[in-house]
């Protein structure tokens, strides 16, 4: 329960501060929320992982959607992902996952 | 606390962070910042937009006077509607910089010589000799001189100040969000806009249109060919030419007389004398067929009686789309066209009284002068039988992840030395002569105020209107077409232009005393020029203005047969409606293969021919002389008449050092036309004497190599051989259009090459409500990430016009509107 609970604070307090901070707020979301919820290294990282890969994957699809991939398609080329939208989805919720998990973890040692 | 752990976890974060906040280089490759443009809140999914987004928007800006609506329609024009005319250039700056922002300032940057500064100084520091070339070529010296003109006239001052304005009301309102795409590439942001961006985006069109010239290649002719070789080679006139004003047109006597230097002949024409290399390897020219066509006819030629005008500009084809298409209403005026994102008002367009376009002059107004410095320092030049102070011009230029460049740039009498010790053209290209300085004297270099030209053009109702508009038109000179309502058709062509004596600046000139400077200038009132002609109609495609009863010199680089289908279309139609224009406009035939192939057809051996070459022959042979998209005589022939150029000159121009030119393919095939012995078909270093037939079988024989490597891969056809495409700014392939099936080329009405071509199209019928018809190969948006970015590509491919609406204020609910954008104080 707390890893659920952990997992979607770290996404919407990610969320809320992606209006106000810059990418990296992600970080400083899932810090804080591992800091707040005892749990044990391992599961936090996980849980900042998760939570901000699941933002960013369902923000970035649903932004695909709306533009019928015209956007995407074209970065998966220049990135090079060989045009695939999955892919670029993919590749972007692990960057934002990484960063987060690293930060779920510091936060995590803080409270140990 | 794990204090061990801790750090290590912090670190790697912190780390993390660092890394994909900024841009990674693999191998050739530079990748983004990953995290900054991944992010789906701050990175490029933000210029995905909702292919459904409402942009109905209201503004409220304290820098107008009054309000300002402006409806968009179906496809994205904007309709803007002011009530003073400082209102609509404010909100015409506001839509350039919201849909074509990035655009806007990287094209200024390359007109200033800035692109290393984003981009880095390239391979080989290609990147940073284009920008070198620029400031060395006086682009921003040029720019400043011009905005002063601008700045002193009271309407162009109000038209740029509001429009600078504009630009920097939606730069300052900018939200991370509404970032380009091109930025979050390269990872910079844009600069505030002033007006100086606006004259250096005016300037590069004069580089684009009047930076070509082959000074440097003709004077290293001279050492190989004699006077009457020379004129052989690159005349003027051609038999086909059909002139700009019709052959048998008087002119008066020129009322300016040039004589040339006293010591031409023995210093200046050095023909087949071992003169000193001129081994500087120019850097980017701009491609020789940045040219155009436009006509009008009047009524007496169309069906409906009223006059049509019809303009296609050729220019290199990007994405985003050079021109943005708008319609500008004021008290004043009501004008449709298309603009330039970075400069105020419409340029090639129309009003409720006439309408205008222009092509290229292609008249050679860049000269250079050969300058001996006194020393390294170049402090001091020879001039006039005396040291003369030169004025040094330290230029810093500042490179992407390397420490910037300190240029120095010594101005003489003629202009900037764009040409020293410090600068050899291409790098990796040496130059021999520590003494080869060249000065370039080009007229973009003279204060001018073409602004004011497209402010009045914006408003004409009549000839003496349009007549008083081009007046202040200097530099890069313009054919401008003209019709209006009242059925009168006109054309003039427009420029300042030095009064040459014959042959001054085709070759590079002595620059140690004054008698070789431009010794004056052709009055406008003797410019070329015919008003409602008795044929019924005015047309120019950048061939020769006039024929050699112009009394002015008129030297330059000239188009030959886009004029004489043109002319022959134009002579044989009548009952003309817009649909024919736009024919006519997309017409394939291809004149110079009707001139020569016949003739090289009759030549060639077919004994010597084998089973394949045979095959290739008889496609060319039964060729309908149509550069139709899936023609493949159209290829064949090309490379036919490539290899044959390469056959008939190589030997004997291959023996100068330096860079040179071939002469024109018009000039070989209008010389092979008319003589079947032209002596340079002999290939001078063999025993024997070549004929034209041995020369032209030799040719298609290698020419078939080609075309069977071709064959085999399944790129024939002509359309696959020729590749069109319209290239992003950046030359990223996802972002540009390649393999476009179009028909055309080089030397045919529809001049569409390979990454080149009619950049706008557009037909215009005065009737009393004007009827008008255009397309441009891009969209009106400049972001990858609309629907809006290329959606006119492929009608623009197949010849498909859009119909151009010009609204009516009382027309607010019609149902082409998508959205509605009100700008008020």
């Amino acid at each position: 329960m707390k890893f659920f609970i952990s997992l979607i604070l770290t996404a919407l307090v990610s969320f809320a501060l992606g209006f106000y901070m810059s990418w990296w707020s992600v970080a400083i979301a899932a810090f804080v929320v591992a800091a707040l919820i005892r749990q044990t290294p391992g599961k936090s990282w996980l849980a900042g992982f998760l939570g901000v890969f699941l933002l960013w994957a369902i923000i970035a699809w649903w932004i695909d959607v709306q533009n019928q991939n015209i956007l995407s398609q074209k970065i998966a080329r220049l990135i090079p992902l060989g045009g695939s939208t999955f892919l670029l989805i993919l590749v972007t919720a692990f960057i934002g996952a990484l960063v987060a998990g690293f930060g779920a973890l510091t936060g995590s040692y803080l409270r140990k | 606390m794990r204090i061990i752990p801790f750090l290590v976890s912090a670190v790697i974060t912190v780390a993390l962070i660092i890394v994909l906040n900024q841009r990674l280089t693999i191998g050739d490759a530079t990748l983004p910042p990953m995290g900054k443009f991944l992010s789906p809140q701050h990175g490029f999914w933000q210029n995905a937009e909702p292919v459904d987004a409402q942009l109905s928007l209201e503004f409220n800006f304290p820098g107008l006077k009054n309000k300002v609506d402006v409806f968009f329609d179906d496809r994205m024009v904007p309709h803007v509607f002011a009530q003073e005319d400082q209102d609509l250039y404010f909100v015409q700056g506001y839509l350039h910089a919201r849909f074509r922002l990035w655009q806007m300032e990287f094209q200024t940057h390359a007109a200033a010589g800035r692109l290393a500064e984003i981009v880095g100084p390239g391979p080989n520091d290609n990147i940073l000799n284009n920008d070198r070339n620029m400031r060395r070529l006086g682009m921003v010296h040029g720019a400043r001189r011009a905005l002063r003109e601008i700045e002193n006239d009271p309407d162009t001052k109000m038209m740029l100040d509001a429009y600078t304005a504009g630009v920097n009301a939606y730069i300052e309102q900018m939200t991370n969000a509404d970032l380009p795409l091109e930025y979050r590439l390269l990872d910079y942001k844009p600069e505030r806009w002033n007006n100086l961006k606006t004259a250096l985006f005016l300037k590069y069109m004069s580089f684009d249109l009047t930076g070509y010239e082959e000074d440097i290649e003709h004077t290293n002719l001279q050492q190989i060919l004699s006077k009457e070789e020379f004129e052989t080679l690159f005349p003027l006139a051609h038999d086909s030419l059909s002139p700009i004003i019709p052959k048998g047109t008087p002119f008066p006597p020129a009322t300016r007389q040039v004589r040339p230097p006293a010591n031409a002949d023995s210093v200046y024409f050095q023909w087949k004398k071992d003169i000193e290399t001129v081994s500087v390897w120019p850097v980017n020219k701009p491609d020789k067929d940045n040219g155009s066509n436009n006509w009008a006819v009047d009524g007496s030629k169309t069906q409906s009686g009223r006059p049509i005008l019809c303009n296609d500009p050729h220019l290199g084809l990007n994405l985003p789309a050079l021109w943005y298409e708008m319609q500008l209403h004021s008290p004043t005026h009501n004008t449709y066209g298309v603009s330039f994102p970075g400069a105020p008002g419409i340029i090639i367009g129309f009003n409720d009284s006439c309408a205008w376009g222009v092509t290229n002059a292609s008249r050679d107004v860049k000269d250079y002068y050969r300058i001996s410095f006194k020393d390294e320092t170049k402090k001091e030049y020879w001039f006039n039988g005396a040291w003369k102070a030169s004025e040094l011009h330290y230029d810093t230029i500042k490179i992407r992840g390397a420490a910037p460049l300190i240029d120095t740039v010594a101005y003489t009498i003629f202009g900037p030395v764009q040409y020293d010790n410090s600068f050899k053209g291409y790098k990796g290209r040496e130059r021999t002569g520590e003494n080869m300085n060249l000065a370039v004297r080009w007229q973009a270099h003279e204060p001018s105020n073409e602004l004011k030209t497209f402010y009045l053009l914006n408003r004409a109702n009549n000839y003496n209107d349009y007549l008083e508009a081009i007046r202040h038109f200097t530099c890069p000179a313009q054919n401008f077409v003209f019709a209006s309502k009242n059925n009168q058709v006109a054309i003039w062509q427009q420029g300042v232009f030095p009064a040459k004596w014959k042959m001054q600046g085709d070759f590079v000139m002595p620059g140690e005393d004054s008698t070789y400077i431009w010794q004056d200038t052709i009055p406008q009132a003797e410019n070329p020029h015919i008003l409602s002609p008795t044929r019924g109609y005015v047309s120019s495609a950048n061939q020769l203005p006039a024929d050699t009863t112009y009394p002015y010199y008129l030297g330059g680089s000239y188009n030959v047969y886009r004029g004489v289908m043109i002319n022959r279309r134009l002579d044989q139609m009548f009952n003309i409606t817009p649909k024919d224009m736009q024919q006519l406009q997309m017409e394939n035939y291809n004149v110079m293969a009707e001139t020569i192939l016949p003739v090289l057809v009759r030549n060639v051996d077919e004994e010597e021919l084998d089973a394949d070459e045979l095959k290739y022959f008889n496609i060319v042979r039964r060729w309908n002389l149509r550069n139709d998209p899936k023609e493949q005589g159209a290829t064949i022939f090309r490379i036919w008449l490539d290899s044959l150029a390469h056959e008939i000159w190589a030997d004997e121009l291959s023996a100068a050092r330096g860079p040179i030119v071939y002469p024109e393919l018009a000039t070989l095939v209008e010389a092979l036309k008319r003589d079947s012995a032209f002596s340079f078909i002999d290939n001078i270093k063999t025993p024997g004497q070549e004929s034209l037939a041995m020369v032209a079988t030799a040719a298609f024989k290698k020419a078939a190599r080609e075309v069977e490597n071709l064959d085999r891969g399944g790129l024939l056809d002509w359309s696959r051989y020729k590749g069109t495409g319209i290239r992003h700014l950046l030359q990223l392939e996802p972002l540009s259009r390649y393999n476009l099936v179009t028909g055309g080329g080089e030397h045919i009405v529809n001049a569409t090459k390979k990454w080149h071509g009619p950049s706008w199209r557009m037909v215009v019928h005065l009737t009393d409500e004007t009827e008008a018809y255009g397309v441009y190969p891009g969209g009106q948006s400049g972001n990858p990430g609309s629907k809006y970015y290329d959606n006119f590509v492929d009608d623009w491919a197949a010849g498909k016009y859009n119909t151009l609406w010009v609204m009516r204020p009382d027309q607010a609910n019609d149902k082409r509107i998508l959205y509605k954008m009100t700008f008020s104080k």
